[in-house]
C-alpha cells in the first residue's frame, strides 16, 4: 500500500492507505477523527468540509493522495488555532458550560442554537471559519454566498446566520451577543429560558459520537443487496461466488431469518429479505446481505452475487391500485392494495352545500418528498457476550423508536425481547424517517451469526432508495361558504399512496383526514381517504404526519373561497377559526388551548405594518389591502397566509405513555432517564430544564440519558409532536415525586410540614414564607406539588445543599431512584365522538413571495408566523424548530420531490433532491402564543410539526395574489407557472417532476 | 465500485503523458474529480485503475500575462475558486469569472478545475459557457514519443458532443488563452437556474461585446449559450445581427433575439426545462446581459466585490 504523509490538526501522521482512499475515510475511519461527518458522498451537503492547506474542501470524494503532504484542519483541531474559553457570564446568561478553549464559531453555534441534530455542525463551522479569517464583518449575502453548498436540515439556517454574525461581533469586540427571541411567558427558574442545548458543546466540538463513529476490534461490515424490480419474484438467488471471496464471512438470505420473517410498525408486512415466499415489492427490497472483513469488500462482494428475478406487473399510481385487475401486493390482506379506507361524518354535507351561496373545489397534488436527514442510517451490531460491555446481543442505532427496534429485532431473530438491548447513539436528524427498521435486524442476525460486531452504514444513495417518505397524495376538496363568511360545508377525497409496506401510512393518512377541514368549525363534513399500497417506495412518518400534504389543499381552498367572497383572507379565517367551546368535525370539544384566534391577529398586524412602512405607502390607493401586489421591476411581491393545526399525541385510542427515571446522587446532581429520541429537537434540554425546576438543582447538574432500552424506561416513539407533552410530563412527574421522597426525609429531620421544603439552586431548607402560610392554615407551595420558591432561603439551621439531602434520603434507606409512567389524557378511536386528541397546536404563517414575471422563478422572501405552543419550554430551541419547519415546508412547496417513474426513482442522488440551501431561507419574524394546556408540562404542547404545515399553503396563496396563478400541485414548476402567466390562465396543475408534455 | 488502484501526482506535464501512455486504457486524468469521480462513485464510467492528478503540476496552475502578446493565460488545473478571486480576472475576463463563481459551493470551486469543467465537455457547464464568449483558444498536450507537443485551438475544436472532447489518448488540455479586453469593451455572464434537484442550468449564457467609442454602437460581440445543441454553443446569426447595431435599442435587441432563438438548438430535457421556456430564457438572458455589459462599458466596473 502507498504511504501518506500529512499533517493534521498540527499533528504529522505517516500512513499505508490504500490508494483509493477519499480524505474523509483516512480522517474518520484510519485516524479516529470522527468530527469530520460524510452526509451524501457527492460533494453535495458540506457536511465533510476540512481545510486543506487554508482551503475548504468536500473531503468525501477528495483523494487522500491529493493531500499528499498537506496540512489539514478539521473541527478537532480548530480551537487549537483560534480558541478561547467562554467567561463565566454565559453560564449565567445562558448554561453554557465549559472551561476548555473553544473557537469563537464554536460558541457561538452553541448559544444561538446553530446546532441542533448536529450532523452538519463540523462542516458549517469549517466553512464558515473561511469567512471570517478574510472578513471581520460579513453580511448577510456574503454569509449565504460562504455557505451556499453547506445543508442544514434542521435550523432552516437563520441561527447559523445569527451564529456566524455574532461570531465574527464576538471577534471583533470580545462581546458574544445573545440571540434575539421573540417575547415568552415570563421564566421559571430554568423552564422558559434560552438554555445552551446540554449537547451543544460535543456537537460543535465534533465529540459527539453518531452510530458511524463508533467501531470494535474485530467488527465486520455489511452492505445490502437491493431488489432491480419495483415488483418481482424472486426464483433464485446465487451467493456461492460472493461467499467464496477471501474476506466475506456471510451472505445471509430469507432462508437465514431464525424468527419473524417479517417486521412493522403497525402491520407485520415487511419481509426482513425479500426472497422465498416474499416477492419484491420495491426497489428498496433487501434480497441479501453480505458481511466482510471492510465496508469496500462488502460492497464489492454484492456484485458478485446474482438474482433471477420473475418480473410481475406494478402498480405505480394510487387511484389505479384498486383496479380489479391490478396486481394485488399482499396476497394474504382481506382488502387486496387497500391498506385503509379513513372516513370522517359530521352533519349532512348536501344540507351544508345546499345553504352555501359559493362552493369551490379542486383538485390538488402534494409530491412525494425525502426526510434528508443529514446523517445515513447505520446500525452497529455486538454479538452477546462480546466483551463485558455487552453481555447482550446490542444495538447500536440513532433511532426514533428503540424499544419498537427492540421488539422487532428479537422477534425476528427468534429472542425474547429481554435478550436485545437498544443503544441509541446521538443521532443525525430523524423527522419521522427513523422510525421503521432500516439496518437493525439485519445487523443483530450478522452479528449473532458470524459472532463479531458488525456495522451497516447506508450511503445516502442507498438511504434514498431504501427508507420510506413522506406520501404523495391527490387531494380533492370541495367546500361551501354563505355570504357572510362561514363556512357550511367540506367534502373531501384524499389517495394517499403508501408504498410497498404499510409503515405508518394508516395512521399518517388518518391524521390527513380528520384534519382536512383546517381549523375551522365546519357543520357538515364527509371525508374519505384511501391509502393503498403500490410498488412505490413506502411512504410513512414525515413531519407534518399527512396533515402538510391537507392543509396544502385546504388552505389553498379557503383563499379561493374567501377571494369568491370578497373577503379578506385573515377576516374569513378568524369567522371561521376553531375557538374554545367548538366541536371539531370528528366531534371532539375544544375545552381549553386554542389560540388559532390570537395567531390570525398577530399575523395579521405584522402584515399590515409591513405594508404601512412601504415607501409611498400612504399614498398608494391599495394600501388598505395587504394582499395587493407590489410590482418592482420583473417582480411582482406579494404575501399570502395560511392556518393550521397539528394534534399532540398519537391520539385515536392509542393509549398514550410515557415512563421515565429520575436518580439523584451523593454529589448533589441527577440523571433523568426515559427511552425517547434525541433526533435534534432538543428533548434532552427539555427535559433538564424540567427535571432542574422540579428538583430545584441547576440545571448543568442535571444529566439526561435517552434511548437505551436497558437503562432507559419506555418513553414511546419519538412521533407526533408528542414527547415534550408525554415524556416531559413522565419527567417532570418522577422529578415531582422525588423531591416529595426527598421533602418527606427532611420534614422529619427539620420537625416541620413538608411542603414548607423548598428546593431551589441546589439547596433545600425550609421556606420561611410557606411555613408563615402554612401556620396560617394554607398549603406550602402555593402550587400544591409546585416547586414555587418564595425567596426567603431559610436560616443556616434549616438549609442543606441537595447533595446533604440526598445523602440524608440515603441515610434512611430510601431508594434515591423513582420511576414514574404517566399516562397521557385518554383519547377516542375516530368515528367515535369524543376526544380524539388530548391537544392541538396552532399556527398561522405568512409568506411574502417575488414572483419573476419573465422566469417564472419564486423567491420567499419573508415569513412571519404565530405558533400556539402552551408554553415555550426552551424558547432557543422552540423557535430552532419554527424556523426549521418553516423551511422544511418551504421545501415542500418549492424544491422537493421525490420522483419515482413506475416504481423507479428517478431521484437517486442527493444532487437531485434539493432540500433547500442557505440561499432560500427568508427573513423571518416568528411569534411566540402561549395558551396553555391544563395536562402538559407548564401548559406545553407539541410543535415539533405544527411550524412546518401551514407555510406551503401560504406561498402557493402569496403566488396566487401576485400573479394570479393559482397552484394546484407542488412543487411549483417555474417552467410551468412562466407559461401559465403568458397565457393568462389562472390555475396550474402541473408541478416539477411531471412527465414532459 | 471497486476505486483505483494507484494515484499518481507528476509535476510535469512529460511525467503525466508518460504515466498516461503506459496504462492507456485503464489510466485516466483527475483535476479536482467534481465530475469524474462522482460519474465513478455513482457507476456511471467504468472502473479505472489508475488516476493521474494534474493538479500538482506548477504549469498547469498558472494565470499570467503574457509579456509578447496580448493574451490572457490561464492553466487548465486553475480551479474556479481561484478564477473568481483573481483581480486580473476580474477585470478582463468578467464573464468568465462570473460563471465561475456560481459554479457549487466554495469547496467544490476550491477544487473543479477550468479545464475539468472544459474536457466534460457538457454543453451547460458555466465556465465553459464564460470562456466560449472570450473566444478562448484552447492548449492541447500531445504526446510523441517521449516528447510533448503544443498546440492551440479554437475552443470549440475540443466539444465531440455531450460530454465527449476530441482528446485523443495521449493528449489533454493544458491552458486557455484570450485577449484582453480594450476601452470600450466589456463582459458578462448569467443563467437561469431552478431550485430543484438539477445541477446544471436550464440556460445560461455570456456575451462580450466591444462598442464603437464613436457611435456606441457594436463592433464586436460574442454570444454564448449553453445547453442550446450537442455542445457548447455560439450564437453565430445572433452576433452577426448584433454588429453595428445601437445595443440599447429595444428593437435592434429583439433582432438579436430572434437570431438567437432561431438558431439555438434548444431541446425538452426531463425534469429540466422545456424547449419552449428555454427559449423564452434565450430572449431573457440576452436582455439582462446586453444591458449590463453596456452599463459596464459606460461605467467602466467590470466587476465590484465577490459576487
Ligand atoms: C455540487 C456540485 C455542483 C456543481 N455545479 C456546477 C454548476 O453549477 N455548473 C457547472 O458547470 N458545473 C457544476 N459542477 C460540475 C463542475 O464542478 C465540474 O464540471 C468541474 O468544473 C470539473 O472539473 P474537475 O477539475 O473537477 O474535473 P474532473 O472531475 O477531475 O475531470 C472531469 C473530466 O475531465 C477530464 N479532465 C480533467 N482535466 C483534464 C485536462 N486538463 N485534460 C484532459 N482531460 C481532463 C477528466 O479525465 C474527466 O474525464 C458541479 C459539481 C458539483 C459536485
Ligand atoms: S459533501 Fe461530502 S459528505 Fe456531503
Ligand atoms: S443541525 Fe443541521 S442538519 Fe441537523
Amino acid at each position: 500500500m502507498p504511504t501518506l504523509h500529512l499533517t493534521v490538526n498540527g499533528v504529522s501522521h505517516t500512513l499505508e492507505v490504500p490508494a483509493g482512499r477519499y480524505l474523509a475515510e483516512v480522517l474518520r475511519y484510519d485516524l479516529g477523527l470522527t468530527g469530520t461527518k460524510i452526509g451524501c458522498n457527492e460533494a453535495e451537503c458540506g457536511a465533510c468540509t476540512v481545510l486543506v492547506n487554508g482551503q475548504p474542501v468536500d473531503s468525501c470524494i477528495y483523494p487522500a493522495f491529493k493531500a499528499q503532504n498537506a496540512e489539514v484542519l478539521t473541527i478537532e483541531g480548530l480551537a487549537q488555532v483560534e480558541g478561547v474559553v467562554p467567561d463565566g457570564s454565559l453560564r449565567e446568561r445562558v448554561g453554557l458550560e465549559v472551561d476548555e478553549p473553544l473557537h469563537p464559531l464554536q460558541i457561538a453555534f452553541a448559544v444561538h442554537g446553530a446546532t441542533q441534530c448536529g450532523f452538519c455542525t463540523p462542516g458549517f463551522i469549517m466553512q464558515a471559519k473561511t469567512l471570517l479569517d478574510e472578513n471581520p464583518d460579513p453580511s448577510d449575502e456574503e454569509i449565504k454566498h460562504c455557505l451556499k453548498d453547506t445543508y442544514c436540515r434542521c435550523t432552516g439556517y437563520v441561527s447559523i446566520i445569527s451564529a456566524v454574525k455574532a461570531a465574527a461581533e464576538f471577534k471583533r469586540t470580545g462581546r458574544m451577543p445573545l440571540p434575539a427571541l421573540p417575547p415568552a411567558k415570563e421564566p421559571l427558574q430554568w423552564v422558559g429560558r434560552p438554555l445552551v442545548r446540554p449537547d451543544a458543546v460535543d456537537k460543535v466540538t465534533g465529540r459527539a459520537l453518531y452510530a458511524d463513529d463508533l467501531s470494535f476490534p474485530d467488527m465486520l461490515y455489511g452492505a445490502t443487496l437491493r431488489s432491480e424490480h419495483p415488483h418481482a419474484r424472486i426464483r433464485a438467488i446465487h451467493v456461492q461466488e460472493a461467499l467464496a471471496l477471501p474476506g466475506v464471512h456471510a451472505v445471509l438470505t430469507y432462508r437465514d431469518v431464525p424468527g419473524d420473517p417479517r417486521h412493522g410498525l403497525v402491520e407485520n408486512d415487511w419481509p426482513v429479505f425479500a426472497g422465498g415466499p416474499f416477492p419484491a415489492r420495491y426497489v428498496g427490497d433487501p434480497i441479501a446481505l453480505v458481511v466482510a472483513e471492510s465496508h469496500e469488500l462488502a460492497h464489492q462482494a454484492l456484485e458478485q452475487i446474482r438474482v433471477d428475478y420473475e418480473p410481475l406487473p406494478v402498480v405505480a399510481d394510487p387511484r389505479q391500485a384498486l383496479d380489479p385487475d391490478a396486481a394485488v401486493l399482499h396476497p394474504d390482506r382481506p382488502t387486496g392494495n387497500l391498506l385503509k379506507h379513513i372516513k370522517v361524518r359530521r352533519g349532512q354535507v348536501d344540507q351544508g352545500f345546499a345553504e352555501a351561496d359559493v362552493v369551490v373545489e379542486r383538485t390538488f397534488r402534494t409530491p412525494r418528498t425525502e426526510h434528508a436527514f443529514l446523517e445515513p442510517e447505520c446500525s452497529v451490531a455486538v454479538p452477546a457476550g462480546y466483551d463485558p460491555d455487552h453481555p447482550k446481543l446490542t444495538v447500536y442505532v440513532g433511532s426514533q423508536i428503540p424499544y419498537a427496534d427492540r421488539r422487532q429485532v428479537a422477534k425476528s431473530l427468534g429472542l425474547p425481547d429481554e435478550a436485545v438491548r437498544i443503544r441509541g447513539t446521538v443521532m443525525g436528524g430523524g423527522f419521522g424517517g427513523k422510525e421503521d427498521i432500516a439496518g437493525q435486524i439485519h445487523a443483530a442476525l450478522a452479528a449473532q451469526v458470524t459472532g463479531r460486531p458488525v456495522k451497516i452504514l447506508y450511503s445516502r444513495q442507498e438511504s434514498l432508495r431504501f427508507h420510506p417518505k413522506r406520501h404523495p397524495t391527490y387531494i380533492r376538496v370541495k367546500m361551501g361558504a354563505r355570504k357572510d363568511g362561514t363556512l357550511t360545508a367540506v367534502e373531501a377525497e384524499l389517495w394517499g399512496d403508501s408504498g410497498a409496506y404499510a409503515s405508518l401510512g394508516e395512521k399518517v393518512m388518518t391524521r390527513a383526514t380528520t384534519h382536512a377541514t383546517g381549523p375551522y368549525v365546519v357543520p357538515h363534513a364527509k371525508i374519505d381517504c384511501y391509502a393503498v399500497y403500490t410498488n412505490n417506495p413506502p411512504c410513512g412518518a414525515f413531519r407534518g404526519f399527512g396533515v402538510t400534504q391537507s392543509a396544502f389543499a385546504v388552505e389553498s381552498t379557503v383563499d379561493m373561497l374567501a377571494q369568491a367572497l370578497g373577503l379578506d383572507p385573515i377576516e374569513f379565517r378568524r369567522r371561521n377559526a376553531m375557538r374554545v367551546g367548538v366541536v371539531t368535525a370528528t366531534g371532539q370539544v375544544l375545552r381549553e388551548s386554542v389560540g388559532l384566534v390570537e395567531c390570525l391577529e398577530r399575523v395579521e398586524r405584522r402584515i399590515r405594518a409591513w405594508r404601512a412602512e412601504l415607501p409611498g405607502a400612504a399614498e398608494a390607493e391599495e394600501s388598505g389591502d395587504p394582499w395587493a401586489p407590489i410590482t418592482v421591476g420583473t417582480k411582482r411581491y406579494a404575501w399570502g397566509v395560511a392556518a393550521g393545526y397539528k394534534n399532540t399525541g398519537l391520539g385515536g385510542g392509542a393509549p398514550d405513555k410515557a415512563e421515565a427515571e429520575v436518580e439523584v446522587f451523593p454529589e448533589g446532581t441527577a440523571e433523568i432517564r426515559i427511552s425517547s429520541a434525541e433526533m435534534g429537537q432538543n428533548l434532552v434540554g427539555v427535559l433538564q430544564a424540567i427535571a432542574a425546576e422540579e428538583l430545584g438543582l441547576p440545571a448543568g447538574r442535571v444529566r439526561v440519558r435517552v434511548m437505551d432500552t436497558d437503562l432507559t424506561p419506555d418513553g414511546g416513539p419519538t412521533t407526533a409532536s408528542r414527547q415534550t407533552y408525554v415524556s416531559g410530563n413522565a419527567a417532570r412527574l418522577a422529578a415531582r415525586t422525588m423531591r416529595q421522597r426527598l421533602q418527606a426525609v427532611l420534614s422529619e429531620k427539620f420537625d416541620v410540614h413538608p411542603e414548607v421544603i423548598a428546593f431551589h439552586e441546589g439547596l433545600a431548607y425550609v421556606d420561611e414564607e410557606r411555613l408563615r402560610r402554612v401556620r396560617r392554615g394554607g398549603n406550602g407551595a402555593g402550587d400544591p406539588g409546585g416547586n414555587g420558591h418564595n425567596g426567603a432561603q431559610g436560616t443556616a439551621a434549616r438549609r442543606l445543599t441537595f447533595a446533604q439531602a440526598v445523602q440524608a434520603l440515603l441515610e434512611e434507606g430510601r431508594e434515591p431512584r423513582v420511576r414514574y409512567e404517566y399516562w397521557a389524557p385518554k383519547t377516542q378511536p375516530l368515528g367515535t365522538g369524543g376526544d380524539m386528541h388530548f391537544a392541538f397546536s396552532y399556527a398561522v404563517h405568512a409568506a411574502l413571495v417575488a414572483v419573476d414575471t419573465e422566469t417564472g422563478e419564486v423567491a420567499v422572501e419573508q415569513v412571519v408566523s404565530a405558533h400556539d405552543v402552551g408554553r415555550a419550554i426552551n424558547p432557543l430551541s422552540l423557535v430552532g424548530q419554527i424556523e426549521g419547519g418553516i423551511v422544511m415546508g418551504l421545501g415542500n412547496a418549492l424544491t422537493e420531490h421525490f420522483i419515482v417513474e413506475e416504481g423507479m426513482p428517478w431521484t437517486q442522488r442527493l444532487g437531485q433532491y434539493k432540500m433547500p440551501g442557505i440561499k432560500l431561507t427568508p427573513r423571518m419574524v416568528n411569534e411566540l402564543v402561549e395558551h396553555p394546556t391544563a395536562d402538559g408540562p407548564y401548559g406545553a404542547k407539541g410543535v415539533g410539526e405544527i411550524s412546518s404545515i401551514p407555510i406551503s399553503a401560504a406561498i402557493a396563496n402569496a403566488i396566487a395574489n401576485a400573479v394570479g396563478v393559482r397552484v394546484l400541485a407542488l412543487p411549483v414548476d417555474q417552467d410551468a407557472l412562466l407559461l401559465a402567466m403568458k397565457q393568462g390562465q389562472q390555475e396550474l396543475d402541473r408541478c416539477w417532476g411531471d412527465p414532459p408534455v | 465500485m471497486t476505486r483505483w488502484r494507484s494515484y499518481h501526482t507528476p509535476s510535469t506535464v512529460e511525467e503525466a503523458l508518460a504515466l498516461l501512455a503506459q496504462h492507456p486504457e485503464r489510466a485516466r486524468i483527475v483535476a479536482g474529480g467534481t465530475d469524474l469521480l462522482l460519474d465513478l462513485e455513482l457507476g456511471h464510467e467504468s472502473p479505472v485503475e489508475m488516476l493521474v492528478d494534474i493538479t500538482h503540476i506548477p504549469q498547469l496552475t498558472q494565470i499570467q500575462e503574457d509579456d509578447r502578446e496580448p493574451w490572457i493565460q490561464i492553466g487548465a488545473a486553475v480551479t474556479h475558486g481561484r478564477i473568481e478571486r483573481d483581480p486580473t480576472l476580474r477585470r478582463v475576463a468578467t464573464c468568465l469569472v462570473e460563471a465561475c463563481s456560481v459554479v457549487g459551493g466554495p469547496q467544490v470551486r476550491n477544487v473543479a478545475t477550468l479545464g475539468g469543467n472544459v474536457a466534460h465537455a457538457l454543453p451547460a457547464a458555466d465556465g465553459t459557457v464564460g470562456l466560449l464568449a472570450l473566444d478562448a483558444q484552447v492548449q492541447i498536450a500531445t504526446w510523441r514519443e517521449g516528447q510533448v507537443d503544443y498546440t492551440w485551438h479554437p475552443l470549440p475544436a475540443v466539444f465531440a458532443g455531450p460530454g465527449r472532447n476530441t482528446l485523443q489518448p495521449g493528449q489533454m488540455l493544458t491552458a486557455f488563452r484570450f485577449r484582453p479586453p480594450g476601452p470600450g469593451e466589456a463582459s458578462a455572464f448569467d443563467r437561469i437556474m431552478r431550485p430543484q434537484g438539477v445541477a446544471l442550468p436550464i440556460l445560461g449564457a455570456a456575451v462580450r461585446l466591444g462598442l464603437d467609442p464613436e457611435r456606441g454602437t457594436v463592433a464586436h460581440a460574442t454570444i454564448a449559450l449553453g445547453p442550446a445543441g450537442p455542445v457548447p454553443f455560439r450564437a453565430t446569426a445572433a452576433e452577426q445581427a448584433l454588429r453595428g447595431a445601437d445595443p440599447t435599442d429595444l428593437r435592434a435587441v429583439e433582432q438579436v433575439i430572434q437570431a438567437a432563438q432561431a438558431e439555438a438548438r434548444l431541446r425538452t430535457s426531463r425534469h429540466r426545462a422545456s424547449a419552449a421556456y428555454r427559449h423564452e430564457m434565450v430572449a431573457v438572458l440576452l436582455r439582462r446581459l446586453l444591458r449590463r455589459t453596456v452599463d459596464r462599458i459606460r461605467t467602466a466596473v467590470p466587476l465590484g466585490g465577490p459576487t
